[in-house]
């Protein structure tokens, strides 16, 4: 018997069992349901599902969200660089602390989110005051709707980099220095190449949850439609008024960026594999 | 290659005490950060904190014990429990399967494990509301069983699994990839069976990973929103989620209620991943990425 196996789970039926029970699991959980959203946004028919995202007020829906997302992404980009550039290249007191700090909006639930901006900036809000008599309006209006969606969508550029740059170290960088390249040249030369495929995960991700969040968003957005309703949002309301086939109409568009997004990601794990294999000098381990 | 690795590591990290001052762009990237922590971050916890020190503290106490709110809190943590328990259990095995065997179909199943992070939550919770509804695939053969799952407390524990999915798989992937061999051959090659050299040899290094990612999904599973609330039912005393219970007071316009409540849910959540952070440091190298 222990001929034919020398790690644990290598016998063919222990093997074969757990095999067939993840791929059963992961049909059930995984798998159908995301059959289920696309056949029931086609159980009227092609022409239906059409009409349906060719509605004024889901083509606004789409509209506003991909604003959202276009407004979103670039600040977290700049944010998320510019944060593990200073942890993982200067060593200063409390920069654990704010490593930690960043990790605040994955823990924090996407109500509460969208309550600490409501409270701030709604007319009742101590800012919210000053700003309604200056007649400037964040809170159910479009930018209050990106301003949660960056809240809870920063992490994400900076945790896939923090681990990179650590990994990678700086002593490209300071050869650089040594060769006298300015700062920014450093960044684009030497950086940039190193950092590109983690940068390039790191924005899907944002992209991803920036286009679906739904708790934070639906607490400033006020829902009016037409207006202020994201996508998700509006699959919401559908679904509210028994259009069900109108809500997974909806869904399916972003079904389908959700799906685009896992292609990219595998890609990018793909590519990052890689360049790590081609040039396994840059990295630290 | 691991001599290597190792007298290229020294003087990196001799050299990056001194790198304050040979690398550029400290006051820059330390000032965007701060500047957008405090804006972003920081500054809106300011509106709980004014909105709260409104209240006295019968007023927050009455509010945050209401028996309503009080279910809603039990209702959280139970499903929350079982949701993170059930993806300790399923993501184990997917990190297994994935890690340890090769078989047809393994690349797509490791890129749908990310699934429930890239689907918008309140897209999954119709999806599963839909399936799980009497007449839905899963939801028919349920209901001859005599499980009834949606509009009851255990389609909150399906949402919370559902999107927390990932959690597990991806704290406990990199760990059991990076397990040596040779302690678990030799168990084996000296005729242990395969259940004692995993309780003897592997688990004991695989735990503080398993314990990590059960405690992400936990957390995540407490403030959980957009899934939950189309497959709940959403019944006062039975399947009130404490997220809900927040933005339903909002909706009353009682804003002083639901800061109570979202400063009790803040404080939790605030506490696990300081907790988690605590644990990680101590039982695990970084994480890398997710």
């Amino acid at each position: 018997m222990s001929l034919h196996r020398n790690r644990v789970g290598d016998q063919p039926w222990v093997r074969r069992t757990l095999i067939g029970l993840a791929m059963l699991l992961t049909a059930i959980f995984l798998v159908i349901p995301v059959v289920v959203i696309f056949t029931q946004a086609l159980s009227a028919g092609w022409s239906t599902l059409a009409g349906n995202i060719m509605d004024e007020y889901t083509l606004h829906a789409i509209g506003l969200t991909l604003f959202v997302a276009l407004l979103t992404v670039p600040l977290n980009l700049i944010f998320g660089t510019a944060l593990a550039w200073s942890v993982t290249r200067f060593k200063f007191p409390g920069r654990k602390l704010l490593i930690t700090l960043i990790d605040i909006p994955f823990a924090v639930s996407p109500v509460v989110a969208g309550l600490l901006y409501l409270l701030l900036y709604g007319r009742n809000g101590w800012l919210g005051g000053w700003l309604s008599t200056h007649d400037i309006q964040l809170m159910f209006a479009w930018p209050g709707i990106v301003m949660v969606t960056v809240f809870v969508t920063c992490p994400f550029v900076a945790r896939e980099l923090i681990p990179l740059m650590q990994q990678q170290g700086s002593e490209e960088e300071e050869a650089g220095v040594v060769l006298g390249a300015s700062g920014w040249r450093i960044f684009r030369k030497i950086t940039l190449p190193n950092i590109k495929w983690a940068l390039i995960y790191g924005v899907i991700l944002t992209n991803a949850r920036a286009v679906g969040e739904f708790g934070a968003v639906s607490v400033v957005s006020g829902n009016v439609r037409g207006q202020t309703n994201t996508l998700p949002l509006h699959v919401e309301l559908l679904y509210q008024d028994y259009n069900i086939v109108g809500a997974f109409a909806s869904a399916s568009l972003l079904a389908a960026i959700a799906i685009l997004t896992l292609v990219a990601k595998a890609f990018v794990e793909w590519r990052q594999a890689k360049s790590e294999h081609s040039a396994p000098e840059t990295r630290g381990v | 290659m691991s001599v290597s690795a190792q007298t290229s590591v020294a003087p990196v990290r001799r050299f990056s005490g001194r790198s304050k001052r040979v690398l550029p762009g400290f006051g820059l990237s330390l000032g965007i950060s701060l500047f957008f922590v405090s804006l972003v971050l920081l500054l809106p916890l300011t509106g709980l904190v004014v909105e709260t020190s409104g209240m006295t503290w019968d007023q927050f106490v009455f509010t945050i014990t209401d028996p309503r709110v009080i279910e809603s809190y039990k209702v959280t943590a139970w499903t929350a429990l079982a949701a993170s328990l059930f993806n300790g259990v399923f993501g184990l095995l997917l990190a297994w399967v994935l890690v340890r065997y090769e078989f047809p179909g393994k690349r797509l199943i490791d890129a749908v494990v990310d699934l429930p992070f890239a689907l918008p939550t309140a897209v999954a919770g119709i999806t599963l509301a839909t399936l799980f509804a009497q007449n839905g695939w899963y939801g028919q053969w349920l209901d001859k069983l005599g499980v009834e799952v949606a509009f009851t407390p255990i389609g909150i524990v399906v949402a919370m699994a559902f999107t927390s999915i990932p959690f597990v798989v991806r704290t406990v992937q990199p760990v059991l990839e990076e397990l040596s061999p040779a302690d678990e051959e030799a168990a084996v090659s000296l005729g242990a069976s395969d259940g004692r050299v995993f309780r003897k040899v592997i688990f004991p290094s695989l735990w503080p990973a398993l314990v990590t990612g059960v405690a992400l999904s936990f957390t995540r599973s407490l403030g959980e929103f957009g899934a939950i609330i189309f497959i709940a039912g959403n019944t006062p005393y039975v399947s009130e989620v404490t997220s809900l219970m927040i933005f339903i007071r909002l909706q009353e316009y009682d804003y002083a209620a639901a800061s109570a409540i979202a400063s009790m849910v803040l404080l939790v959540s605030l506490i696990l991943l300081f907790a988690i952070n605590v644990w990680q440091s101590r039982f695990l190298r970084r994480l890398e990425g997710r």
